[in-house]
């Protein structure tokens, strides 16, 4: 016997232990974690690509897929930012500083970082949709100067669902252009009102064959944000969305998260949306 | 590999000897049984355990024990057991955790000891392993249970040397003859077995039961329920001609009997292109989504995992069960089911079964067995679906 924990190849179901180091309530019922692993000191630690996942585990509860909302250049912690909406994530949000539970990742295939070097790039986020893309906006500013011009068009129900209001300014000066935009003002709004596909229709793209589209939200939002891509000369190979579906071993082992004849956890959750578009809104499948 | 032996021949009782050999390597030797009216995979120790002299019967929805007419050993198919219930139990522990001063630690599962050897693999069956090893060892992710009992796995091998009505491995070109993946493979012909060897392995276990055959003859001391009838049938090794002639004659019977068929030039492909097709609410009506095709299905992998905890809560387990697309809450997402009626649930087993699964494992996930066939409660016929969705199509 090794000391040294599996590989994920070799055994994907490996749970370390991980402490809840911070804590941050966004806004209701969303907070973010720092999560840092006990046994894990290794220089590979906390490395991931944006758009990836963690498998938090609350023994006794269950599981829950959750994606890395942190930079990826950081290394002091898992950063994961969590609705509740769930047992596990209800038995998640009653912890503490100081408390642990399991963890197991990263898991899954991210933003196509590496395709948007060159190009501009679109990023679409409805509601809690922003948390995965998050990191891969801190990755564009990491190597803002690999990339071209790059939009940030996020929307929410209302204002208090725009997650992250503080970061806006800091984006902007790294030379992204933040729009916002919410379903319904409430006071104090006097920011636009409508869906995210009126700003997107509203893009003068200088290039639109270099540019790429990424989006993660609700599955209709992403579905119109695509079209609106499309309509603007994005081609389809070149626009992603981040999708959900039931994960539970996150290695394509258990069949629970398949759509069409992709398995979310492993081929996603960021998939290429000609790749998708067959199978999305195919009723029931 | 290199061993390429000609066959050899051996008596059908001394296949005790071969159980025996194996018992001593401490294999756990498992085959088929007569259990509960269908003939099933347990563990054997004695020869006598062995289904000898039955047959089964089966059709669509239909499946029934026999008595044959001659004492044929292995003169059945296959049953409602696959041997994926080995390598991926129905039932397994994942890891556990355990609740300590400093907080939960997590106790992965320790490595599995268990040696199985399967007797009586049929070439069908031989397939849906190499499936499960597509999807089990070759992808990003292995599962560590399977992984550590697939590597000590030792594999007979069983020709088919008939085929029931509900077969179609010719179709799905995985049968009826063992081509690989096997350590030894016999053919039944009425004198005893002819015996191929397929790894060193096998070679090795094969030379270890000669020798044992050997003292067992000359009479000196073996496990004391080995009977050998016949000394000088045994001393010719090789199989001689006439004996090779018999054997192919009996494996041409297997594919001389097979009617079914199903066309495959057109999957994958033709089922997730027709996702819309009616045909799919009309099988929805018919299907009772009692998930007895995926249970008997020997290359189904899909499972759910389940939480058990001691009462105080100090200690869980994470448990993993066989579960089923057919199960409701399979596709639970988010408060609801994706998948909320049976149509959608038998177009999910379809699709994925022949469709999606060469997209994700380079081969269909369907060999050929029929179990699903005979074990549908309504006999919902696979190759007949698959030839409904295929005629309301424009090519
Ligand atoms: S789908 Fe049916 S015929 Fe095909 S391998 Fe599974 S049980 Fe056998
Ligand atoms: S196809 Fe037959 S065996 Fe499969 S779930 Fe439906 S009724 Fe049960």
């Amino acid at each position: 016997m090794t000391t040294s924990p599996p590989t994920l190849h070799e055994n994907p179901w490996f749970t370390h232990t991980v402490r809840i180091t911070n804590l941050i309530d966004e806004t209701e019922g969303v907070a973010t974690y720092q999560l840092v692993m006990i046994d894990g000191n290794s220089s590979l630690a906390y490395e991931f690509v944006p758009g990836q996942f963690n498998m938090l585990y609350l023994p006794g509860v269950g599981e829950s897929a959750i994606s890395m909302s942190g930079d990826p250049a950081r290394k002091d912690g898992w950063i994961h930012t969590v609705r509740v909406a769930g047992n596990v994530t209800k038995t998640l949000a009653r912890l503490q500083r100081g408390d642990t539970l399991g963890m197991r990742g990263p898991f899954g295939a991210g933003w196509p970082v590496e395709d948007l070097v060159g190009n501009d790039v679109v990023i679409v986020a409805g509601g809690l949709g922003m948390a995965p893309l998050r990191p891969l906006v801190y990755h564009l500013i990491n190597h803002r100067e690999q990339f071209g011009k790059i939009w940030l068009i996020l929307g929410a129900r209302t204002s208090e669902g725009l997650l992250y209001p503080t970061e806006y300014a800091t984006w902007q000066k790294r030379d992204i252009e933040v729009t916002l935009t919410v379903d319904r003002a409430t006071a104090g709004w006097n920011g636009h009102v409508g869906v995210v596909t009126q700003l997107i229709d509203r893009l003068q793209l200088p290039r639109p064959e270099q540019t790429h589209l990424m989006t993660c939200g609700p599955e209709v939002m992403m579905k119109y944000a695509a079209m609106s891509g499309l309509r603007l000369g994005i081609d389809a190979r070149q626009i992603w969305v981040s999708m959900e579906r039931n994960m539970q071993c996150a290695a394509g082992l258990c069949g629970h998260c398949q759509l069409g004849p992709e398995f979310i956890c492993k081929d996603g959750p960021v998939v290429r949306y000609d790749r998708i578009r067959p199978y999305l809104f195919v009723e029931q499948l | 590999m290199s061993v390429p032996l000609s066959p050899r021949f051996f008596a059908k009782s001394q296949l005790q000897l071969l159980i025996d050999e194996l018992r001593h390597r401490s294999y756990s030797v498992v085959g088929p049984t007569v259990d509960q009216e269908a003939i099933v995979y347990g563990d054997i120790q004695s020869i006598e355990q062995l289904p000898r002299g039955w047959t089964d019967e089966q059709s669509p929805g239909l499946y029934r024990l026999k008595r044959r007419d001659d004492d044929a050993w292995f003169g059945f198919v296959v049953g409602p057991h696959s041997w994926k219930k080995y390598l991926f139990p129905p039932k397994t522990t994942l890891l556990s955790a355990e609740k300590i001063e400093s907080g939960w630690q997590f106790i992965p599962r320790s490595a599995d000891k268990t040696k199985f050897a399967l007797l009586g693999v049929r070439a069908c069956e031989l397939a849906a392993m190499r499936i499960q090893d597509q999807v089990f060892l070759n992808g990003p992710y292995q599962d560590p249970l399977y992984r550590e009992r697939r590597k000590q796995l030792f594999v007979i091998a069983v020709n088919c040397t008939q085929a029931a009505s509900t077969c179609f491995c010719t179709s799905m070109k995985t049968g009826p003859r063992c081509e690989k993946g096997y350590d030894l493979a016999l053919t039944e012909i009425d004198s005893g077995f002819l015996c191929e060897v397929g790894s060193e392995r096998g070679k090795e276990v094969l030379d270890a039961f000669v020798s044992l055959a050997r003292r067992a003859s000359e009479g000196s001391s073996v496990d004391s329920n080995s009977t050998v009838d016949n000394v000088s049938t045994y001393e010719a090794y090789d199989a001689t001609p006439e004996q090779l002639k018999s054997a192919d004659y009996a494996r041409q019977q297997a594919v001389d009997q097979i009617t079914k068929h199903m066309e495959t030039s057109d999957l994958p492909g033709l089922l997730l292109s027709n996702l819309d097709h009616p045909r799919w609410k009309e099988v929805g009506e018919r299907c009772l989504s009692c998930t007895n095709c995926t249970m008997v299905c020997p290359t189904c992998f899909c499972s759910s995992v389940t939480e058990v905890r001691d009462l105080n809560m100090d200690r869980v387990e994470r448990e993993r069960t066989w579960d089923s697309c057919f199960n409701p809450d399979f596709s639970y997402l988010g408060g609801s089911l994706v998948r909320n009626d049976t149509a959608s649930r038998y177009r999910q087993w379809l699709t994925h079964k022949l469709d999606g699964w060469h997209a994700q494992f380079g081969t269909s996930g369907c060999v050929g067995c029929g179990r699903c066939i005979t074990w549908c409660p309504v006999g919902i016929d696979i190759t007949e679906e698959v030839a409904a969705i295929r005629e309301g199509t424009s090519p």
